[in-house]
């Protein structure tokens, strides 16, 4: 299926420099990103565990960390579901068909990765704080969406909108349909052929999508903070809670917190990796 | 060459439609739309003496301005650490490579407490720093700094896969006319991934502008100084001034869509140049 993409390079005449150019551009380049990537990442765990492993364990295990965790889990059970499905419709709508506002709609989707995440927050303040345009209305009715759960909800699934359809589209429209094609006329049904031709096509660019959805909405910042409220215990995230630790001169809380953030974040690199790897030697 | 007629074939167009649209309207369009019918609810004089207030005007100077500084080290050092990523071998290139979206997923927040603490009078970097006499933390180098990070796998992903898809030929051509190596990569190599790095450093710019967990930590916050447009729009909710915070927010979210219009035209122009190839798409 992939005819000459990538023919052997081995033996032309690329240009590289000569080798004191070559090993010092290497000899910059790695400077550069162990200077601003390798000694934070270590010393994320370093300030995590410099009052040792025991009040390592105690920062995460007390009860505020515990309700922080369990909104984050929260956020992101409900925001990546959505977005996954939302995100193979259009990533099938957008691949397969040509049709009116079909460019539009492609820009409109990216539109939450260029809006500020405060502004992000502002938004939903704006449609159901008190203030808001349904402020008066919900407050009628003891409906609480702003420095509550559902604000955090809402604001999760706004900044993560874009992340699966990113992931899926290219992969989508890289492979054609001409097995879905021929397992329909075989008279398979749409959904059918959707679970089974189409889905383990690209299973791998869900997987990785899903995953940087996760992890957007496990540690988003901004938006979440502005519609929080920063009620402790009630409606603080792991970012948010780590916030607050750090306000109070508490590193090893704060950082004890950022390092579950920390690991989260590993964990979404290798799995890229792995799905790298796996999308090359398939 | 599909025809129109066997794309139509396939099923579920009108599901996906109507759900593609319904989902953005009610997730994306509405809200943002909500922000637009309020900053155009107020008065031209409320919009103006908000925006054009000193301490606004020295925040969006502050925000542009070191976002534009830390897109254009992006731009330098994503190009060099695409180039040696693409054309050398070196031990541990994988994890490198790996490595390079590390902003892409750790949380905003932690990338601030982290380069905040580090670069603060005692942190591992701040110490040094504070011995040859510069402040980092809770400066305007402070900010670079925080928006360098976060913007820094933007460019090296753009320009990569250009940098790996060029023709082999043109290359080897130039090289057999005499060209040197610097020659070739002026020449030939550079044009072919401009567009691309254009591309990458608006993207970069356009996420530092409106960034802010990396950026509260490390800024300081002063009015006037160090204070940042989106910290702004914070501050002036919490005083629950609305009008304030909304004049401030459409400002910057007109700027957000002229980025994104800029980054989808760059990509149009970067596809037509190299998607038409064999193999790249």
């Amino acid at each position: 299926m992939h005819p000459t993409s990538h023919a052997p390079r081995r033996n032309r005449r690329l240009v590289s420099g000569p080798a004191p150019v070559r090993w010092l551009l290497i000899a910059v380049a790695l400077a550069f990103l162990g200077f601003f990537l390798v000694v934070p990442l270590v010393a994320v765990f370093t300030y995590a565990l410099q009052k040792g492993v025991g009040a390592y364990f105690d920062a995460i295990l007390e009860p505020e960390s515990w309700s922080a965790i369990r909104l984050t889990l929260l956020a992101a059970a409900i925001a990546v579901p959505l977005n996954l499905v939302f995100g193979l419709a259009a990533a099938w709508l957008i691949a397969r068909f040509r049709f009116p506002g079909r460019d539009v709609l492609l820009t409109l989707i990216d539109l939450p990765f260029s809006v500020s995440p405060v502004i992000a927050g502002l938004v939903f303040v704006l449609l159901f704080g008190r203030q808001g345009w349904l402020g008066p209305w919900l407050a009628e009715h003891d409906i609480h969406i702003i420095f509550a759960v559902p604000g955090i909800v809402l604001a999760t699934v706004f900044v993560t909108f874009p992340f699966v359809v990113r992931e899926v589209l290219p992969i989508m429209q890289a492979q054609g349909h001409d097995e879905e094609e021929a397992a329909l006329s075989l008279g398979a049904s749409g959904w059918r052929t959707f679970l089974h031709v189409t889905l383990p096509k690209v299973k791998w660019g869900v997987l990785y999508g899903v995953l940087l959805c996760n992890a957007r909405a496990m540690g988003e910042f901004g938006a979440v903070s502005v519609v929080s409220g920063h009620v402790r215990g009630v409606t603080n995230t792991l970012p948010l809670h780590a916030e607050i630790l750090y306000n109070e001169y508490n590193l090893a809380g704060a950082f004890a917190v950022a390092s579950l953030l920390t690991v989260l974040a590993l964990v979404t690199l290798a799995v890229k990796k792995y799905v790298e790897w796996k999308a090359e030697s398939a | 060459m599909h025809s129109s007629a066997r794309r139509r074939v396939l099923p579920g167009f009108g599901l996906t439609l109507g759900l593609s649209w319904l989902y953005l309207g009610l997730i994306v369009l509405l809200p943002l739309s909500g922000l637009f019918l309020k900053t155009f609810s107020l008065s031209w004089a409320q919009f103006w003496d908000t925006v054009a207030a000193p301490r606004v005007l020295a925040a969006y100077r502050l925000s542009f301005g070191a976002a534009l500084a830390a897109a254009l080290l992006n731009a330098v050092f994503g190009l060099l650490v695409a180039w040696v990523l693409v054309r050398y071998r070196f031990p541990g290139k994988a994890l490198v490579d790996a490595l390079v979206d590390l902003p892409f997923a750790l949380p905003t927040a932690v990338a601030g407490l982290t380069l905040t603490t580090l670069y603060s009078r005692n942190g591992w970097y701040g110490q040094h720093l504070e011995a040859l006499g510069f402040q980092v933390a809770f400066t305007p180098v402070g900010i670079v700094i925080a928006l360098t990070f976060i913007g820094l796998p933007f460019v090296v992903r753009t320009v990569q896969p250009v940098l790996e898809d060029i023709d082999a030929d043109v290359e080897e051509a130039a090289a057999t006319l005499g060209a040197t190596p610097w020659q070739v990569f002026t020449r030939v190599l550079f044009p072919s991934v401009m567009p691309a790095l254009l591309s990458g450093f608006t993207l970069a710019f356009a996420r530092a502008i409106g960034e802010y967990g990396s950026v509260v930590f490390i800024s300081g916050n002063m009015p006037m100084k160090t204070e940042i447009a989106p910290l702004l729009i914070i501050t002036r909710l919490e005083q629950y001034d609305y009008a304030g915070a909304t004049a401030i927010a459409g400002v910057m979210l007109a700027v957000s869509f002229a980025m994104l219009l800029a980054v989808n035209l760059l990509q149009r122009w970067t596809h037509r140049r190299f998607e038409t190839r064999p193999g790249t798409g």
